[in-house]
């Protein structure tokens, strides 16, 4: 049977979250299917359907699914799940968010946030805030997963030609509304994706420090911005911009920690970094037993330094 | 109206875990165990709704060993009015727990369940999303505020780009982020009072749920370790590191 695979896009293009995830289901089996699911979602549906690797697309345009809403989406899901031997969707807050509905729904115990494809049945996921990684066998007759995207190789997002089918059954729970939304805004690389990320924490002391150091040399690195909790928490920075076990998972090229201790917390969203830098006036701070080059130093000195000399 | 919290006892947040040697597990023997910090943060809201008269009554249920109890006791000096502990030395799966989850609060009429967004220990994120897909009742997870008006709960919720705000029609189930509230410290005479409040003690069985799981642990290995990296003495032999060595800037 094949395997469906949950666009995350934004109804004009589908987001580089979606080829990582196509990439982790050809290795549950050959024939996947990619569905999107929005509201005048052609551009998205044919950005689709160039995917490298996908047979087929499904459409799904209707209003009820505007704002990827768990509760229609997770009914949408489970109405065509009978074709298909796997679904997958990326753990992303949308993928996590609909669906263990749809593995609720199909009655089948699901597998988050999965690094690692053994086989079709068998994946590799991390507990314990990445502490230690189980692999897990299931012997569920469906198996619904979400997938890291920064454990996965994109594949590539031309070179296929999917049929599309439209798909014109609506689903609608009618047991909750979209209100509003609040998107911060940002011509940055997104930082789950970023090829280098630019962290910051407690010891940056205020928002406007973030201007004034983090940015400059995040600039100049064509970088991402992240933060610790503390930054978060003591309102330097939105909180769509905390790297950890409760934020975002990155696991970009270069990543530079200034200011950050390394919590627990913290080290679990970022450690699989290529190569991770720790600035920290702190030769303690627990970042060091992770840092490739640690550099014992006031950031307030070492950033405007660093980023003179790239 | 009631209120249902769902708490679970987990690894101490700040303990470094240890895998067993034989990788069948991590070590849990002689380690400190705590309320999952999400779950915290629900008992938290449940009380404040109370406290703003919006919520009368809150019950706290938790499915797990015994000793569970002293998570459940936990929830209960910190506003909760009694308990229930489903007992079971079975591994839980959060299908399993929310199938009991939802028995619980449709026998309770519970209005508003709340769950953390995820525990700690097994870092899954389903359990509050489950429950209410075999409820049929509206979701707000990853919440960080939440505000009750007349029939209708309005969620904002953290997404990847930023913050939602959904309205949900109650009954409804709600996960909490770290965002949503500092949770309070349970004060002694609380913690003597939460000794007398009711607790109830049931099994899977009671409710017709089996626990039996049809995910199989094959190991649980440490992750790999970095190699260990340098220290460097200056900016200028940091950007040399960088450029020569690791090769990752131009």
């Amino acid at each position: 049977m094949a395997i469906l695979v949950y666009a995350e896009h934004d109804n004009t293009s589908v987001k580089k979250a979606t080829l990582s995830t196509v990439a982790a289901a050809k290795q549950m089996g050959d024939d996947v299917h990619v569905l999107v699911a929005g509201s005048d979602n052609e551009a998205a549906t044919n950005a689709a359907a160039q995917i490298e690797g996908v047979s087929r697309v499904l459409r799904a345009d209707n209003a009820a699914y505007a704002h990827q809403m768990a509760e229609n989406i997770s009914l949408l899901v489970a109405d065509i799940a009978a074709n298909y031997s796997h679904i997958v969707a990326p753990a992303t807050t949308t993928g996590k968010n609909f669906m263990p509905r749809v593995a609720a729904l199909l009655d089948v115990s699901m597998l988050s946030d999965v690094t690692a494809v053994i086989d079709a049945q068998t994946f590799e996921r991390p507990i314990y805030a990445g502490n230690a990684t189980a692999t897990v066998k299931t012997t569920e007759d469906k198996v619904v997963v979400t997938v890291r995207t920064t454990s996965f190789d994109a594949v590539a997002a031309t070179g296929g030609s999917a049929e599309v089918e439209t798909l014109d059954n609506v689903q609608d729970a009618g047991k909750a509304s979209f209100v509003s939304e609040e998107m911060a805004k940002s011509d940055r690389p997104e930082l789950t994706s970023a090829e280098v990320v630019v962290s910051g924490g407690r010891a940056l002391a205020s928002g406007e420090n973030f201007t004034k150091y983090i940015e400059p040399l995040a600039d100049k690195l064509g970088a991402a911005i992240g933060a610790s909790r503390a930054a978060v928490d003591a309102g330097f920075v939105p909180n769509d911009m905390q790297v950890g076990q409760t934020g975002k998972i990155v696991a970009p090229q270069l990543y530079i920690a200034a200011g950050i201790s390394g919590a627990i917390q913290h080290l679990a969203g970022m450690k699989d970094s290529k190569v991770i830098v720790a600035i920290n006036n702190d030769p303690e701070a627990p970042i060091a037993s992770v840092a490739d080059y640690f550099l014992e130093a006031d950031l307030f000195e070492a950033l405007p330094e660093l980023t003179s000399k790239i | 109206m009631k209120a249902l919290v769902a708490v679970k006892r987990v690894i101490d947040y700040n303990v470094k875990v240890r895998v067993k040697a034989d990788h069948s597990s991590v070590d849990l023997s002689n380690t400190k165990m705590s309320i999952n910090p999400f779950d915290e943060i629900a008992v938290e809201e449940a009380v404040r709704l109370k406290e703003k008269g919006v919520i009368d009554e809150i019950i706290v249920a938790s499915i797990g060993p015994k000793e569970a109890q002293e998570q459940i006791r936990t929830a209960l000096a910190l506003g909760a009015d009694r308990g229930v502990l489903v007992v079971t030395e079975d591994k839980t799966q959060p299908l399993q727990v929310a199938k009991i989850l939802k028995q619980i609060a449709d026998q309770e009429g519970t209005e508003i369940v709340l769950l953390g967004k995820q525990a700690i220990d097994d870092d899954n994120n389903q359990t509050g999303q489950m429950l209410a897909a075999l409820m049929g009742v509206g979701q707000g997870t990853f919440a960080s505020e939440v505000v009750v008006e007349g029939d209708k709960v309005n969620v904002t919720r953290e997404i990847d780009g930023g913050l939602q705000t959904v309205a949900l029609d109650l009954p409804a189930i709600i996960t909490t982020d770290l965002r949503l509230n500092e949770p309070r410290f349970a004060k002694l005479p609380n913690i003597m009072k939460a000794k007398k409040k009711p607790l109830d003690e049931k099994t899977p069985a009671d409710f017709g749920v089996d626990m039996t799981s049809k995910q199989e642990i094959v190991k649980v290995v440490p992750p790999a370790e970095r190699s260990a990296g340098v220290r460097v003495a200056s900016v200028d032999e940091l950007v040399d590191k960088l450029k020569n060595e690791a090769k990752v800037i131009g």
